[in-house]
């Protein structure tokens, strides 16, 4: 038997040691078609109907890579046929219809149905369920099923119920396999009909994915996708500048700028259905017209994208952007410091007697923010405007809207993935809605019949009237649409999405 | 060591922690943010949120939260998160093994850097070497944690990239463990490619964590071999011949590790304290990522959770300290 000397077994140890090393990385890029995102939220759940998770727009490229929606939705916003390819209601509204679509599998081979439409829309619809949307999904009941075709009865007509089948929560869920399963079993091993199939799945740490070979849209372009969890910005930023991960998303715009044209990697950033805004509340000076329109008026919001945003951001003037369905470009509220110094007159204040009011702002929720609300007091302050800013966490916000004792003034972001009025305009205006915070009757009563208004063209046009009467009443301040900015290796092409984050599928080699 | 000491110290243990209880529990009821103000769905009514409130029990007066908690903690039911809709308590295993790998091979590191630090300084005493490496002591000591976090992720994540940034492992590695132990059970497996990816990943966690604590150990250390070097012993070992090394390794050393000992302990918790921020930086997934999450989502039974079991840590590093200490110095036994 050949014995080891110590440094003999040292140098044993030490060459294992990196070939150790070698391996590990050559494992890790082994497959030129993986793809590896540096993703800027954790997943909590797998559900994606249930719970806080099943709220959270960034979350959803995640749910979509998984699960397929009841109807799809394209990168522009644009609606598409997903597990349903053709749907709508009977003429007198008192009833919807479904096609389901023939031939898709679940991830564990079984065969996917009418039955799993009709249990996952029953399942959301369930008051103590956990889905936060139930509202929409209780207003269609009674299901029958024929075939692949879906009749149901219409508990009280919802606009939007359709759009919400491509929105939040508008997920089909495995009704044998999440009944074999449980909530917990599902947790554990979810399975989906959608273009990836989850492999593993560390907690906080990363979910990797691979490709659904049987998947009705066709094979994705990459054979898997690894979406490693990174909140922290810098992080994200060294993830991408040292090559580990090939995507990521949401850098701060200084380092997008530095980053895009560094060798191998590209940069794009395009608007996205997040905007930012000032909820004014109807309390104190609020309560003055011309101190509402000053405000607005006072703001440069132009200023603040090229200056503070680097141009990455469009100024906006309703709380609807471009891409949503009502957006109305002839509402118009300029800036104008001296009109904001006019109306301020005629309610008798100025920059020597100023207003005097406090705003609330989160600081580092979202890019620029507290720079952007300093920015603005600013502004306000040369037309006779003296705001105090109060910093608070994201908690306390969501605490004091729900009670309805917000400050005056309070910048907060607003996503609308289906780009509806009533997902924009309408929950954050409307007076009953938990999360409104102007509460006026003349509001809520040009609001109110737009809830259940049956023609599509009478409703949008109502929510263009109701979004130009709060222009002209100053009753929220709109100020920016947002953009993702997303890096990614030059050999990877890269769909940016209206809706969020750029989804795997979409994806190909570059 | 005597019953006594050992029933009295667990009855202190248990005092200790009804403490913590009762004040995380007040506490995060008390702060402003409600978890249920977060989940109010669009078009949710007045009757949905005190549904809603009454579902997780916070419509109940607090004493009787309370109450209700604490008698399921008695039965091992932390409750079910709000965030992750998963019992509490299993939550926190699945991460707990993560943050104790870390925290140990942060002491690993910073026992062995600040040793060394103490044996080079106290062998170079009285020359400019000893200032230096002082001063560079008081640079470690000084830079707070998550500096030298950033520092790493710039410098070794980035300018030099040698080492991962983010994560526990290579998500590309596939291995099949039954525990959430990576590193102890890759080790005992034999997976020794996944053993030093692990490895690797904790590296700059570890070091960020490592690095003030290594700082005080050394100065503690070193202090405390100082004074041993003037003893009468030392003087002795000399007249005998024993060499400088000798006399630093077996008798300035061994006499002098009791103190440093007794603060690394309690040294130790604090670092598992810092593994929030430290965790946070490298997307570490422990359980101090975890309470930050918790804390955002306002998820009162995840938060009471975690901070019990930080707050268990904690007693039981310091009984550990305790009883180490009895049995190096027979006097603490009997105080």
């Amino acid at each position: 038997m050949t014995e080891l000397s110590r440094r003999q077994l040292m140098q044993l140890g030490a060459a294992g040691v990196l070939l150790g090393n070698g391996l590990a990385i050559r494992a890790a890029h082994a497959e030129g078609d993986t793809v590896t995102i540096a993703y800027n939220v954790n997943l909590p759940s797998w559900d994606p109907t249930t719970g806080l998770s099943a709220v959270n727009p960034t979350i959803q490229s995640i749910y979509r890579s998984v699960f397929d929606q009841f109807i799809g939705q394209k990168p522009s916003l644009e609606f598409q046929p997903g597990l349903l390819t053709e749907w709508g209601w009977t003429d007198d509204r008192k009833q919807v219809w479904m096609t389901v679509r023939e031939g898709v599998k679940w991830h564990d081979g079984s065969p996917f149905s009418a039955g799993d439409v009709v249990w996952s829309l029953e399942r959301a619809g369930k008051q103590d369920g956990g889905n936060p949307i139930s509202f929409i999904w209780s207003k269609i009941a009674n299901f029958r099923i024929d075939g692949n075709k879906i009749t149901a009865d219409v508990v009280a007509f919802e606009p939007t119920l359709f759009k919400w089948m491509a929105f939040l929560t508008g997920y089909v869920m495995p009704k044998a396999y999440f009944e074999k399963m449980g909530a917990e079993g599902f947790e554990a091993k979810p399975i989906g009909t959608g273009p990836y199939m989850v492999d593993q799945f560390e907690r906080n740490g990363f979910v990797r994915l691979k490709a659904n070979p049987d998947y009705w849209g066709g094979k994705p372009a990459f054979g898997t996708v690894i979406y490693k969890f990174v909140p922290d910005v810098t992080s994200r930023v060294a993830e991408i500048e040292s090559g580990s991960s090939d995507i990521t998303v949401d850098v701060p715009f200084e380092e997008f700028d530095r980053l895009k044209d560094k060798e191998g990697l590209a940069g794009v950033s395009t608007p996205v259905s997040d905007i930012g805004m000032i909820f004014l509340n109807n309390i104190d000076a609020m309560n003055d017209k011309n101190v509402r329109l000053a405000a607005h008026h006072a703001i440069d919001k132009q200023a603040i994208v090229d200056k503070l945003l680097r141009g990455y951001a469009t100024p906006i003037d309703t709380l609807e952007a471009p891409q949503y369905a009502a957006f109305d470009a002839s509402i118009k509220v300029g800036y104008d410091a001296d009109k904001a110094r006019e109306l301020l007159k005629a309610s008798g204040f100025g920059p020597d007697n100023p207003v005097k009011f406090k705003i609330q702002t989160t600081r580092g929720l979202k890019p620029k923010d507290y720079e952007m609300v300093q920015a603005i007091v600013g502004m306000w302050r040369k037309v006779g405007i003296e705001a105090e800013i109060e910093v608070y966490e994201i908690a306390k916000h969501y605490e004091l809207r729900a009670a309805d004792q917000l400050a005056p003034a309070a910048f907060y972001n607003w996503g609308n993935a289906i780009g509806d009025p009533t997902t924009s305009t309408g929950f954050a205006m409307f007076g009953p809605s938990p999360h409104s915070v102007w509460n006026t009757d003349d509001l809520d009563g040009m609001i109110g019949p737009l809830w259940g208004e049956t023609d599509e063209t009478k409703r949008i046009e109502g929510w263009k009237a109701v979004d130009r009467y709060i222009a002209q009443e100053g009753y929220v301040i709109p100020l920016i649409q947002y953009q993702q900015p997303i890096l990614f290796k030059k050999t990877i092409k890269v769909v940016p999405n209206i809706a969020g984050s750029p989804e795997p599928a979409q994806m190909t080699a570059g | 060591m005597s019953l006594k000491f050992v029933f009295s110290r667990t009855i202190s243990a248990c005092i200790t922690l009804l403490g913590v209880m009762i004040v995380v529990f007040v506490l995060v009821r008390v702060v402003p943010g409600n978890p249920i103000a977060m989940m109010i769905a669009p078009g949710a009514s007045e009757a949905d949120v005190v549904a809603l409130r009454a579902r997780y029990g916070l419509d109940l007066p607090i004493y009787h939260q309370f109450s209700l908690w604490f008698a399921q903690v008695l039965h091992g039911n932390f409750g079910t998160s709000i965030s992750l809709k998963q019992n509490v308590l299993t939550i926190i295993m699945q991460r707990l093994p993560a943050t104790l790998e870390l925290a140990v091979f942060a002491l690993c590191l910073a026992v062995v850097w600040g040793t060394m630090v103490a044996l080079v300084s106290t062998a170079l005493r009285n020359t400019w070497y000893e200032r230096i490496i002082d001063s560079f002591n008081g640079m470690m000591l000084a830079v707070p944690d998550f500096i030298w976090g950033l520092t790493f992720v710039l410098v070794l994540g980035v300018l030099l990239p040698i080492l991962p940034v983010s994560g526990r492992s290579d998500p590309s590695i596939d291995v099949d463990l039954l525990t959430q132990f990576y590193l102890i059970e890759g080790v005992l497996r034999g997976h020794f490619i996944f053993v030093w990816d692990v490895l690797k990943h904790m590296i700059l966690p570890a070091l960020t964590m490592a690095l003030p604590l290594a700082a005080v150990i050394g100065r503690v250390l070193k202090n405390a071999m100082m004074d041993v070097m003037v003893q009468d012993y030392i003087l002795l070992a000399r007249i005998k011949g024993l060499s400088n090394l000798r006399i630093l390794l077996q008798e300035a050393l061994r006499n002098a590790a009791v103190p440093a000992l007794a603060l690394t302990g309690v040294q130790f918790t604090f670092l598992i304290g810092g593994t929030v921020i430290t965790e946070k930086i490298f997307s570490y997934p422990g359980i101090g990522n975890l309470a930050i999450d918790a804390v955002i989502y306002r998820d009162l039974p995840l938060i009471q959770g975690l901070v019990l079991t930080f707050g268990a840590m904690f007693i039981l590093v310091n009984m550990l300290v305790d009883a180490s200490s009895a049995l190096l110095n027979p006097r603490l036994r009997h105080a």
